[in-house]
């Protein structure tokens, strides 16, 4: 075990996959000499050389357009998009071509790409830089959605992601990148998709949280056990597949579910998670399904962020509700 | 000076290299091509505007989805293709490119069946060097980038052709792959096919450059235009771009002035936009009946020849409409396949709760 934070354990992921298998190739703007935007990708071109670490023009639907056929070519691709926010303008290259590729050629062209992408705001970037539209990916079908919450993960899924004969689309959490901080197992480490982690058990209610939210949900849990609540927190980490089963039997258990989510919230991927419940546990539900979310607003400014991002104390609020309906 | 009627050859008056002319007439140098291979590329020019024919009848009749024509089109598709190497080159398509994909190894009754919206109409060849057509405008090109930078980079053979029409052209994805492939180098080449019509919306309304061409030079490659429907000039450019690609010296982007003969598509009645004169001029510059007259004053053709090519094209299609015929129906389930390597277990529920809504059926 080391202990590290997220930016570290993704390098080192990186580092360890590329080495493992020579077809691994970094691509993105700005990830070479420079190492990207937020040193992800830091030391990576000068170990394995130009030939495999490439700084791209700033063109995202080209950088992922050219991993499609990079891939067909024999490479396993790894992308680094420099925000989620400007994964938009490549968006009909992930969900139109990247996502189907498989299916539209009954499998003779496969993807194995990864795209990784930080996500999320608080950390006071300009306009578009802190969008967290998760469901737009989610809604493209061929792709897994990953969103780790803590380094070990980014380390276990990155490298099921990189080893993953499908396209992977990783959102990583932007905040947590550096103040996210734990213990990484060492040696060979993957986290398979599909299966939540249960980053706190409790009994009164369920909170269902991923990426940087799961750290909201963890300080809303403490606020409420003092309270005299004994709140469970379930850090979904894999969107697309998502792992009903867990949340199922979470909810038999508690009969209260809370899940926060940092995006606007109509049409959410909190919403997705409700319409599970209702479906999977409708009749062990002892309130309504409460979603803690940012507004159905543009992303705001740096200056009004604070008050769109969820936070521990609205959290806390939507527990108290579910527990007094 | 604008004259109010739309030209081919656009808004300005632009240098098109020609081998052969509009009456068959040979005006530049003739590219190295055995007779055989002439009288392929003869037939496959004539197969496609035969099976255009049969295609928009079997639209007509219902059953055969959107048909894109490529009446008009022949010498560009054709010619390119045979420029190229098909033992370690690649093809990547948009939608209009059936000729080309033929001869890429792709079976006539397989692409009915794309068309008529049979799954067994995405089956490629096996080889792995034909990708499937794209319907996205321009989508393809950053993936033939890709797929040429990564022969590149692991040191295969090959080099790559795509094709596309002038509509494609004014895509964002157009100018994100050629900038890409300038930086790095690729081996690919880039063949619009200007038909000089985005369905309804001409050159002139499209763009205020004077020809697609010009735009490789803002890229860092050398751009050309050639009379697309003189298929010598096609196959010239294209195998030069070709060689340059693989002395490693980078794209080409070759833009082929062709003349659309028919609509856009089966959806699309080009007489609502398409002045008289333009129908004429199109006829005046057929690509096939100059490459005839040239093969006939070689005494490389004659109508013994002509009716060989006839029957031939002809047995073609009735054999692929009978094996699209007798192709049955698919299995409903088989709309979960492919999804994905290792399905997950909701997409494994939801296949099994169809296939038992099926089954009771």
């Amino acid at each position: 075990m080391s202990t590290m934070t997220v930016v570290e354990s993704i390098r080192r992921t990186l580092d360890e996959e590329m080495a493992r298998d020579e077809r691994v190739i970094v691509l993105g703007e700005d990830v070479g000499q420079s190492g990207g935007v937020f040193r992800a990708t830091d030391g990576l071109q000068a170990k394995y050389g130009k030939s495999r670490v490439f700084d791209m023009p700033v063109s995202e639907a080209g950088i992922i357009g050219t991993s499609i056929g990079l891939a067909a070519s024999g490479l396993i691709p790894v992308v680094e998009m420099q925000f989620l926010g400007f994964t938009q303008q490549a968006f009909h290259q992930v969900g139109n071509q990247l996502a189907r590729m498989r299916y539209r050629t009954r499998g003779s062209l496969t993807m194995p790409v990864t795209i990784r992408a930080p996500y999320g705001g608080g950390v006071r970037t300009p306009e578009l830089h802190s969008d967290a539209f998760e469901a737009l990916f989610a809604h493209s079908p061929g792709l897994r959605l990953i969103a780790p919450a803590t380094a070990a993960d980014a380390r276990g899924m990155l490298a099921a992601a990189i080893r993953d004969p499908d396209p992977v689309f990783m959102l990583e959490p932007l905040r947590g990148y550096r103040l996210v901080r734990d213990e990484v197992p060492d040696g060979d480490h993957v986290v398979p998709f599909g299966k939540a982690r249960i980053a706190r058990a409790g009994r009164d209610v369920t909170l269902i949280a991923w990426s940087a939210m799961v750290q909201v949900a963890l300080e809303a849990a403490k606020l409420a056990a003092e309270e005299g609540t004994d709140v469970e927190v379930i850090d979904l980490r894999s969107l697309v597949p998502l792992d009903t089963d867990t949340i199922r039997d979470a909810v038999k258990q508690t009969g209260r579910v809370v899940i926060v989510q940092e995006s606007p919230l109509s049409g959410g991927f909190a919403s997705e998670v409700a319409a599970s419940v209702a479906n999977d546990a409708f009749l062990y539900l002892k309130a309504p399904v409460c979603r803690v979310s940012g507004y159905d607003t543009p992303y705001p400014v740096p200056h009004l962020e604070d008050h769109y991002i969820p936070d521990a104390q609205r959290v806390l609020r939507g527990i108290r509700s579910t527990l007094n309906f | 000076m604008k004259t109010g009627t739309v030209s081919p050859i656009g808004r300005h008056e632009l240098k098109v290299s020609q081998v052969l002319n509009e009456s068959g007439e040979l005006v530049g140098e003739l590219p190295g091509i055995a007779d055989d291979r002439l009288a392929d590329m003869f037939r496959l020019m004539c197969l496609g505007r035969r099976l255009d024919q049969k295609a928009i009848a079997l639209q007509r009749r219902g059953k055969l989805g959107t048909y894109p024509p490529l009446s008009g089109q022949e010498a560009a598709s054709v010619g390119s293709a045979f420029a190229m190497n098909l033992d370690i080159d690649y093809f990547v398509p948009q939608y209009r490119e059936q000729l080309a994909m033929f001869h890429w190894g792709l079976p006539l009754s397989t692409y009915l069946l794309n068309r008529m919206g049979h799954p067994a109409g995405a089956d490629l060849p096996a080889n792995g060097r034909l990708w499937p057509q794209q319907v996205a405008l321009a989508a393809h090109l950053p993936h033939a980038v890709g797929q040429a930078w990564g022969l590149q980079l692991q040191g295969k053979p090959g080099v790559v052709l795509t094709q596309f029409g002038d509509g494609a052209s004014n895509e964002g994805d157009f100018h994100e792959a050629l900038n890409i492939a300038g930086v790095h180098n690729v081996p690919v080449v880039f063949v619009c096919q200007n038909n000089g019509w985005a369905i309804s919306i001409p050159w002139e309304k499209q763009s205020a450059a004077t020809s697609v061409a010009q735009r490789a030079a803002g890229y860092g490659f050398p751009g050309v235009t050639v009379d697309g429907n003189d298929v010598f000039a096609v196959y010239a450019a294209v195998a030069q771009a070709r060689a340059r690609a693989e002395r490693g010296e980078g794209p080409t982007l070759i833009e082929a002035r062709c003349t659309r003969m028919g609509a856009h598509s089966t959806a699309d009645d080009p007489t609502r936009y398409v002045p008289a004169d333009y129908v004429a001029e199109a006829e005046r510059r057929d690509p096939i009946k100059r490459f005839r007259i040239w093969l006939a004053s070689r005494g490389l053709w004659d109508d013994d020849r002509e009716q060989l090519c006839i029957q031939w094209c002809d047995e073609q299609i009735e054999e692929a409409v009978r094996a699209f015929d007798a192709t049955p129906r698919p299995d409903p389930e088989t709309i979960f396949d492919h999804v994905v390597a290792h399905p997950d277990l909701r997409l494994r529920r939801q296949r099994d709760e169809f296939r038992k809504m099926q089954e009771k059926l």
